[in-house]
């Protein structure tokens, strides 16, 4: 029993990684409103009293419409750039692919302090439309990762195919290469959502006074009382971003399925 | 020849420095099997892709019925194109692959789901239209792309080694079958190959191509029994190639001895001096005992024997020749395979013989 040894450190590995998340549903339905062990029985009161908070409802409005704005924008920007980098041969490309994939690696608080320093000296207010912005540059590395996996597998080819067959340029685009990485879309689209929603930094920096789930949660922290709401939001956060990513891995695999490809696993 | 379909007249292609296409004349006439041969990077698919209209061409024209091509995009040019990897649409039917270029068309849906099912009768999957393009086999995904081709009813149909993911045995099948349904629809089809035997089989006109350069343009028995250079002799089937000089009295061939000089043929016209002299396997042979040879005969001995089942190959060492001659035998009923170190007497022909000027005898 070799193995024996590895097997204990991948369960503590596991065991560290997941047992504070746990902890999260657990205190969300304690009736207690100290959160400490022993458990006081089960309530699912928290979660009346988090719909009940009207701050929450505007920050979860906040959120929403900028995760669904900054995935809308980054996966379009991500299909110009994916699909260029992988069609065409341009002069210093991987110079310009490297510039674009670069804040994927670029600390998230030099960006946030970045971006602030600018829009002041544009003498623009920080508000809902600048954190979309912030997000979509975020989001753009992420979005193009995915969706070049979509395009790369794809013959050349079929493009050329389509366009014998009657097709135009444009006309074979539509036709069958967008056909086909629809399901890179989906998936591009569901992973810029789920980063935008679960974004602090940047957003604490360029909220303003219209703050997001997030930063709205972080401000919750200084009242003990309210303690237990934020780990019922936190369990519906944390919820829904897994079965986010589920679909659209779920999506990703139905992708490459459908286009004759091997699943090479992973998703960047 | 104003009735050809397509004209080529000094087409050029460079790619940034590279010179890919270095003036290509050529006339295809309708309904022909014409066939671009030659090693990879010889520019054949390049040319392809430019009658198909996917490559600018840098000079000379391309007229296809009489128009010139330039300028005309692929979907507006009257040809079809075969795909290397067939490109079939994976995520729609076979219907739906095969009907994808009538989808513009004027034709009723009644009409169109008809010249469907004719197209992949034709092909023979009939039985197969709603099936998922992704569940074929590749030789069905071929027939798909034949059919998805040929419903436009193009005036000329464009292979790109259409049959290099087949398996031996399929790619046979397929080749009688391509020349079966070319003689069908009646349609140009252009084919490209590296394959000479497939381009051997299938055409009625070969171009070999070099380097950006069409070699010999011929029908496929002159292209094999009257190569025009010794590198179109190589490239097509096997050939020995012995040292041999022309003098006033008659060619000396190392290892055969001395030939009438009309006797053999020059397809570069006579040149006295050194010359390559080739010789292909089939038209020589081992004569047993009580034959005796019709034309010339020499003695040699065998370096090495190669079965192959209906035929074998034989290696023979002659005196003076600086390689063994390769020749094949065909394996009938009585006649025993010889073995390696045996004497051996061997017939040859000098009508069969093919005089290069100007080149060595030994292998390039």
């Amino acid at each position: 029993m070799r193995m024996r040894p590895l097997a204990l450190f991948a369960g503590l590995y596991l065991l560290f990684l997941y047992a504070p998340i746990i902890l999260l549903p657990l205190f969300a339905f304690n009736d207690g409103t100290v959160i400490a062990f022993p458990l006081q029985g089960f309530t699912t009161r928290w979660f009346i009293d988090l719909a009940n908070t009207p701050d929450l409802r505007e920050a979860t409005g906040n959120s929403l419409i900028i995760a669904c704005s900054v995935a809308v924008l980054a996966t379009c920007l991500g299909l110009f750039a994916a699909r260029a980098a992988t069609r065409y041969t341009f002069p210093l490309k991987g110079g310009i692919m490297g510039f674009i994939m670069l804040p994927l690696v670029l600390p998230e608080v030099i960006v946030a302090i970045s971006l602030l320093v600018t829009l002041s000296q544009l003498g623009l207010t920080t508000s809902i439309y600048t954190i979309i912005l912030g997000h979509t540059l975020l989001c753009m590395p992420f979005a193009i990762a995915i969706l070049q996996g979509s395009f790369s597998g794809l013959d050349q080819s079929l493009e050329e195919a389509a366009m014998d067959l009657g097709e135009t340029r444009t006309g074979a685009f539509f036709a069958v290469i967008l056909p086909l990485v629809v399901p890179g879309i989906i998936a591009s689209l569901l992973i810029c959502f789920i980063i935008s929603l679960d974004e602090f930094i940047i957003a604490f920096f360029l909220s303003g006074n219209e703050p997001t789930l997030p930063v709205y949660l972080w401000g919750q922290l200084r009242f003990p009382a309210r303690l237990p709401i934020v780990m019922a939001l936190g369990t519906i956060l944390v919820a829904l971003s897994i079965l986010l990513l589920v679909v659209a891995n779920a999506l990703r695999r139905y992708g490459l399925r459908r286009s004759g490809q091997d699943d090479s696993g992973g998703f960047l | 020849m104003t009735d050809a379909l397509i004209s080529l007249q000094g087409v050029q292609k460079y790619y940034g420095e590279y010179h890919a296409l270095r003036g290509i004349d050529a006339e295809i006439g309708a309904g022909e099997f014409f066939s671009l041969l030659g090693p990879s990077g010889c520019g054949k698919t390049t040319l392809l892709r430019a009658i198909a209209g996917f490559e600018d061409i840098s000079g000379g024209q391309i007229l296809l019925a009489g128009r010139d091509m330039a300028g005309v995009a692929p979907n507006k040019r009257p040809t079809n194109m075969v795909f290397q990897s067939y490109a079939i649409f994976p995520h729609l039917s076979v219907e739906q692959n095969v009907g994808f270029g009538l989808r513009r068309s004027d034709l009723s849906a009644a009409e169109k789901t008809h010249a469907i099912g004719a197209a992949l009768e034709m092909v023979g999957l009939g039985h197969l239209g709603k099936r998922a393009a992704h569940a074929l086999s590749g030789g069905q995904r071929q027939r798909v792309a034949l059919a998805r081709a040929l419903i436009l009813k193009p005036k000329v149909l464009l292979l790109d080694e259409p049959l290099s993911a087949l398996d031996r045995k399929m790619r046979e099948e397929m080749q009688v079958e391509l020349i079966k349904l070319q003689r069908e629809v009646g349609i140009t089809f252009i084919l490209v190959t590296h394959d000479q035997e497939e381009a051997l089989v299938m055409s009625d006109r070969i171009a070999v191509m070099f380097e950006g350069e069409i070699a010999q343009l011929d029908d496929p028995e002159v292209l094999y029994r009257r190569p025009a250079t010794r590198r179109v002799a190589d490239f097509i089937g096997v050939m020995n190639f012995l040292p041999g000089q022309a003098g006033s009295g008659g060619l000396d061939v190392a290892g055969l001895g001395r030939v009438e000089i009309d006797a053999v043929h020059w397809p570069q016209g006579k040149v006295l001096g050194a010359c390559a002299v080739g010789l292909r396997p089939e038209t020589m042979s081992l004569l047993y005992e009580g034959e005796v040879a019709r034309a010339r005969e020499v003695t040699g001995v065998i370096d090495e024997v190669v079965y192959y089942g209906d035929m074998t190959y034989y290696d023979v060492r002659l005196d003076g020749a600086p390689e063994p001659l390769r020749l094949s035998m065909r394996n009938v009923v009585g006649r025993d395979v010889l073995e390696v170190g045996a004497q051996a007497r061997l017939a040859w022909d000098p009508r069969a013989m093919v005089v290069f000027p100007g080149e060595g005898g030994s292998p390039a």
